[in-house]
């Protein structure tokens, strides 16, 4: 399963690089950074549909930092939700596929998201009305590291501990790296562990490109019976995949990708010459 | 007609309090709706439903920009939350209005008391004069401003029948009665108080009573005035707008609300498209507020009846003096 799991999150990368190169803008570094992640959830984690008739799954998925769009879209792609050829329209006009999600165009979606802190809040705010349907499922919310910067984190966190919503897991995409510069150099996040634990949260550390230990963490939060609401800290590599991108802030974004960046992120994603031609035929 | 508004001017129940009831009376038939609350119950009526229905009661705490998102969360989940707080404190959360709730479509109701200088001696801190403007400009957002308990309660049962997002405020102080029984509430429409063919006032919230006086004593003087209440800003209704500026000679915005972006734009906006009768905007005029009585208040910025009144006899008198030359 991980290697299979291996194998969609590589195609993943290349497909959401694909989309930022035709958009001409985008973030690929915090793209990059998260894909392990939504793999995991969205190809092993989240629940079949048999309840939620139109959604991809029973458990919801809300992805806080909402510029990671293209991430989200390629793993759709990859589960079927949308056509591989649709990514290309990342970005342009009278696409569905925004810069940022966008429930007016995309119904699988559950909340716009792309302003910081918000995510998070809906996802809790999904939490307890499961909680008072007392419904299973599950509600998953992926955060960025600068976004712990926004207060209203840290609203939601006392909420979200104060309801006791154990259906309920943050998951934050922890690159150590935001728009301008390190978080050390914006506003320092450390110790982001303890801040969680001090919230209430129990909080679980963990390597965000390990598959194995990604699906063991989220499936375990998805059986939390503590009466408290779980964070996973995924320490990841903003631009993991792209040697060239990997730590540096510039790729946060939204930049446009040259042609010759293009083909040598292609390549450093293990696509063959012959293989970036194909994708113009996707 | 039973609801024919009356100036007998007997004191009510604030708005607040009108709402806190009449949401309680109307979630006992309706399980979906929610109410939440950022640690102000006693403030905005919602303790009324928080003693009713405190299973369905959701306490946020003092963290409005969170509030307003859980709220999108629970619409989403197929509840129909009701965000509860002060004007001021709801704009705090203005742009989890804009992102999770309207332009995610979430069947989210943003209830606000205590705007305008009808919060009184608290001051300018607490006196929310650019609430009207900031929702009306976010796309499909509702705005409503009813004048008094009974039409409260009428438009909290058709917010609770209309799906989509929808801001109404209320108000902090005991509010003379405009209606002897409940009016009919429709989204989209405004109401002739009182009829009369030489100018128009349009007034909302607690402004419409203070209108009414004035037409009064506009009356006495000889000039015979036409009341549009216009609880419904956004949808407006341009056909009632368009009449009066074609059957009057002039028309005069009365508002609770800086003059920018509130009723006053909102009609100018309807006027432009059919230009007939000139527009006076009387509202705060860009200034902030500060301490003071609310009847005090709308005295010193002119919104009173008293200064409803001369601000229309002036209009009135410029206006013949022009057709004179």
């Amino acid at each position: 399963m991980s290697h299979q799991l291996d194998t969609l999150a590589s195609q993943i990368r290349k497909d959401a690089i694909w989309s930022i190169y035709h958009a001409k803008s985008g973030h690929p570094g915090g793209v990059l950074s998260c894909v392990d992640i939504l793999t995991v959830l969205f190809h092993d984690v989240l629940a079949p549909v048999e309840k939620r008739l139109g959604s991809y799954s029973d458990d919801f998925f809300i992805l806080s930092k909402g510029h990671a769009a293209p991430a989200l879209y390629a793993v759709a792609a990859s589960k079927g939700l949308c056509e591989r050829a649709q990514l290309k329209g990342l970005r342009k006009i009278e696409s569905s596929f925004q810069g940022h999600p966008d429930v007016t165009h995309l119904p699988w979606v559950e909340v716009s998201t792309g302003s910081l802190g918000q995510g998070i809040s809906v996802a809790t705010g999904i939490a307890k009305s499961q909680k008072l349907l007392n419904s299973a499922q599950h509600v998953f919310a992926l955060l960025g590291d600068g976004e712990m910067q926004e207060g209203q984190v840290w609203e939601a966190a006392m909420f979200a501990a104060h309801h006791k919503l154990n259906n309920l897991t943050a998951i934050v995409d922890y690159n150590k790296l935001q728009s301008d510069a390190s978080n050390d150099d914006i506003c320092a996040l450390e110790p982001l562990a303890d801040k969680w634990r001090a919230f209430g949260w129990q909080v679980v550390e963990v390597d965000g490109h390990d598959i194995d230990a990604l699906q063991q963490h989220l499936h375990a939060s998805k059986h939390n019976k503590a009466q408290s609401p779980m964070v996973i800290i995924a320490h990841t590599i903003k631009g993991k995949g792209v040697d060239f991108m990997e730590d540096i802030p510039l790729w946060h974004g939204s930049v446009t990708l040259t042609d010759k960046q293009y083909e040598d992120a292609m390549l450093a994603l293990g696509c063959s010459a012959q293989e970036i031609k194909e994708y113009e035929n996707v | 007609m039973s609801n024919t508004p009356t100036l007998v001017g007997q004191q009510s129940d604030s708005l607040r309090e009108a709402f806190g009831i009449a949401i309680a009376k109307v979630a006992d038939n309706d399980p979906q709706i929610i109410v939440l609350d950022a640690d102000v119950a006693g403030g905005t009526g919602a303790h009324n439903f928080r003693s009713s229905h405190p299973d369905r009661f959701v306490q946020c705490g003092i963290a409005e920009q969170n509030m307003v998102s859980v709220a999108a969360g629970m619409a989403h989940s197929g509840f129909k939350p009701f965000v509860t707080t002060f004007a001021v404190f709801m704009l705090r959360g203005l742009e989890q209005i804009r992102l999770s709730v309207a332009y995610s479509n979430k069947n989210v109701k943003l209830i606000a008391s205590h705007p305008g200088l009808d919060v009184g001696p608290d001051g300018a801190s607490a006196q929310c004069l650019e609430d009207i403007a900031c929702m009306r400009s976010l796309p499909g957002m509702v705005v409503l401003s009813p004048c008094d308990a009974l039409e409260v309660e009428a438009a909290t049962k058709a917010l609770a029948n209309y799906d989509g997002p929808a801001y109404m405020r209320t108000g902090r102080s005991p509010c003379p009665s405009v209606y002897v029984s409940e009016p009919e509430f429709v989204i989209g429409k405004g109401k002739v108080l009182n009829s009369g063919d030489d100018i128009t006032l349009i007034s909302c919230g607690v402004t419409t009573h203070r209108a009414l006086y004035a037409a009064k004593a506009l009356e006495e003087i000889g000039i015979s005035t036409r009341v549009i209440h216009m609880p419904s800003i956004k949808p407006i209704d341009k056909e009632l707008i368009w009449q009066a500026s074609v059957e009057t000679k002039a028309i005069i915005s009365c508002e609770d609300h800086n003059i920018y972006g509130g009723l006053g734009s909102a009609v100018a906006e309807v006027l432009s498209e059919r230009p007939n009768a000139p527009l006076t905007r009387l509202g705060v005029n860009d200034v902030i507020g500060c301490s003071g009585e609310p009847d005090e208040l709308a005295a010193k910025y002119g919104i009173d009846a008293d200064g409803i009144f001369k601000s229309a006899k002036s209009v009135y008198e410029e206006l013949l003096s022009h057709n004179d030359k």
